[in-house]
């Protein structure tokens, strides 16, 4: 008999091809149009079913857009490299579009100086926004609730604030992130730098709580399941309404060793809350740097929330405030 | 579509991606072991960084060599034995022949006094480098007189930068905007000087000439503000990449991490700074000064193969003494041994514009 103790999944699924149930209108057709595969490696790691994959309309639209915005990305890193396709390679993870200068403020560009920018932005913001919709209506269509939409809303307010929102208040285009691997990183690092360190924004601190609280909220979940799986505990939705022994257990054991255990149907809350509020408070601490602070660390020192340390030298003092320093090494 | 179409695909896929990621970062590592110096106050983890390996390298690489002694200033000035001594004619005829010999060590050990000199007429200024050694020395003299605040008593001599050779191994040219390196074609976004990988800015996609802004030009470093909350501070984002470039540049050029100068909890605040910072913030000037002063300067005397793409002569920065030590020559003073290196000697010594 199969068993779920395992770290990687060792039961394959496999039989006849699950396609839920039917469903009002063109809907049902795209469930039985496209009939699925199964797939080895994949069971290895979820479901090995693949498909039906429903596209539709929206989807269609959001992946067109995608690619519009993924060529006009790489079409324009291409030729930032003369269009050699080794140096591309070589180079990509360098490469990038990037956003207009701040002279232009808010305006329209020239395409060659961050006019493909804003055009790459938008396409890939109406795809993502498409996406969304998509989401949102085929839960609707299932007779979800649409709790996935609005996690994926999450992440897409602090896209929208990175890239929209907080460039808009700055009155400058030029505020947003380049659109490259190293480049959105150091983009990140001089974001922090500007604004006098970004580990002093207090929402910097929450979405921090919240990026690592998920990790290991989604490790206790997960080992609690499994461990619990003898017992039946991977019947979750069944045992939040009529508790078992495999939930009294898994209650118990965290009783036992913090005092405290959050229950079948709650747990999944914690799961969800701490997930969106990672976004959540991260674009909340972005879209007020540089509108309201200008810099992080005195206004910890302000609230009081930054530390003071003994000086280890004598006093260094600013060499730019000491008379003709303004001079120094100007030739005349 | 049968699966055994799609495994093989997925297959290769992993394997050259995997391919991609690991050797890049097999190659990228550096040796183990690496030490950590404590640079500040506890808890704030203030430490310089080093490569045990390096510091190996770098001791080797940065010995002072034996130069030949000191001698007293007896028997007439060379002014009055030689022709055309524009800046040591102060020197006894021994002390002078024992300068020119260091020199020659220094900068032209393979060519000798003919690198400079037309051996059938040693007062001549035909040859450009003996213009351009006359500058330099008269730029030495500079330095050692008055970026006291960056050079200390330690002091600078040819051999700081030239290490054995004509030019010394770390300069610059202005090549941000130089022929090739426009980018694309006709409507496609320009690279404004960054997105590819920057030697200045230890391979960074960070600006790859942060020299000619501030080690040429004095555009503002400055990015961080000075108050809490938002009033008058207008730099931008690229602002800061560019002062990032610089600040790699120079952590690169002395092999020392941010924490050597900075406290960065608060990179801009000079209480909590380390003292390091305010010899750079000297060096900078400096510099700036070396370029535009002196380098510059010797546009018109530079044969066109010494200079860049776009026509200007290779300049000085950071690593140019540096080498990737802290302290150029771990701090040992060679111009001690050189008073005639101490002080300006000559009226136009000093910088001038071009």
């Amino acid at each position: 008999m199969s068993e779920y103790l395992n770290i990687f999944t060792r039961v394959q699924v496999r039989g006849h091809y699950e396609v839920g149930t039917p469903l009002p209108g063109r809907d049902n057709a795209e469930r039985t149009n496209n009939p699925p595969i199964f797939e080895y490696w994949m069971g290895k790691l979820g479901d090995a079913q693949i498909g039906p994959v429903y596209l539709g309309t929206l989807g269609v639209a959001s992946a067109v857009c995608f690619m519009i915005a993924f060529e006009i990305i790489g079409l324009n890193m291409w030729a930032s490299v003369h269009w050699s396709p080794m140096q591309f390679l070589r180079q990509l993870p360098w490469l990038a579009l990037e956003p207009p200068a701040p002279k232009y403020g808010l305006h329209f560009p020239p395409l060659s100086e961050g006019g493909w920018w804003l055009m790459a932005g938008f396409f890939l913001t109406t795809s993502i926004l498409l996406w969304w919709l998509r989401i949102y209506r085929r839960a609707i269509a299932l007779g979800l609730g649409t709790h996935t939409a609005w996690a994926f809303a999450a992440p897409i307010w602090l896209y929208l604030v990175l890239g929209f929102f907080r460039p808009l208040l700055m009155g400058s285009w030029s505020e947003a992130v380049p659109f490259g691997i190293f480049p959105h990183l150091d983009w990140t690092a001089a974001f922090s730098i500007r604004y006098g360190n970004l580990f002093y924004n207090p929402f910097h601190m929450l979405s921090i709580v919240f990026l690592y609280g998920s990790a290991v909220i989604f490790a206790m979940h997960g080992a609690t399941i499994l461990a619990v799986s003898r017992f039946g505990g991977e019947r979750e939705v069944e045992q939040s309404i009529d508790r078992g022994t495999a939930a009294e257990r898994a209650g118990l054991i965290w009783r036992w060793t913090m005092g405290f255990n959050a229950s079948f149907e709650s747990f999944h809350r914690w799961g969800i809350w701490f997930a969106v509020l990672c976004p959540i408070t991260g674009g909340i601490g972005i879209l007020l740097t540089g509108t309201v602070v200008d810099n992080w660390y005195l206004w910890g020192v302000k609230h009081h929330i930054a530390a003071s340390y003994p000086a280890l030298w004598g006093p260094v003092i600013d060499p730019a405030t000491l008379p003709g320093a303004a001079q120094l090494g100007v030739v005349k | 579509m049968s699966s055994l179409g799609i495994r093989p695909l997925a297959l290769g896929i992993v394997a050259v991606v995997g391919v991609f990621l690991a050797v890049p970062m097999v190659l990228g590592f550096q040796k183990p072991f690496i030490e950590s110096v404590q640079h500040g106050p506890r808890g704030v983890a203030m430490g310089v960084v080093y490569n045990d390996e390096t510091l190996v390298t770098n001791a080797a690489a940065n010995k002072i060599p034996g130069y030949l002694p000191q001698l007293p200033p007896v028997g007439p000035k060379a002014s009055a034995i030689y022709k055309n001594v524009q800046v040591l004619g102060d020197l006894s005829v021994g002390q002078f022949t024992r300068t020119m010999a260091s020199i020659t060590q220094w900068v032209a050990p393979t060519q000798g006094c003919n690198y400079c000199h037309n051996p059938a007429n040693m007062a001549d200024d035909g040859k450009y480098t003996k213009v351009v050694a006359r500058r330099m020395l008269q730029m030495t003299q500079n330095i050692n007189q008055n970026w006291q605040p960056h050079v200390a008593a330690t002091g600078v001599t040819c051999y700081t930068c030239h290490r054995g050779l004509n030019i010394p191994a770390n300069v610059w040219v202005d090549t941000s905007t130089g022929p090739g390196t426009d980018t694309g074609m006709g409507f496609a976004a320009m690279t404004p000087g960054k997105n590819a990988p920057s030697a200045a800015a230890g391979l960074a996609s960070l600006p790859s000439d942060p020299y000619t802004p501030y080690l040429e030009k004095a555009e503002t470093i400055r990015v961080i503000g000075n108050t809490a909350l938002a009033t008058d501070n207008h730099a931008s984002i690229k602002q800061t990449d560019w002062t990032y470039a610089l600040m790699m540049h120079m952590s690169n050029a002395l092999g020392v991490n941010c924490t050597y100068c900075h406290n960065t909890r608060a990179m801009a605040d000079w209480s909590q700074s380390p003292p390091q910072r305010v010899t750079a913030w000297y060096g900078i000037r400096m510099v700036r000064e070396m370029n535009v002063g002196y380098m510059d300067g010797l546009a018109g005397v530079f044969p066109e193969y010494r200079k860049g793409p776009l026509g200007d002569v290779q300049k000085v920065n950071c690593t140019t003494c540096h080498q990737g030590v802290y302290k150029p020559l771990y701090g040992v003073s060679m111009a001690k041994d050189f008073p005639e290196l101490q002080k300006v000697s000559s009226a136009n010594g000093g910088p001038r514009l071009p």
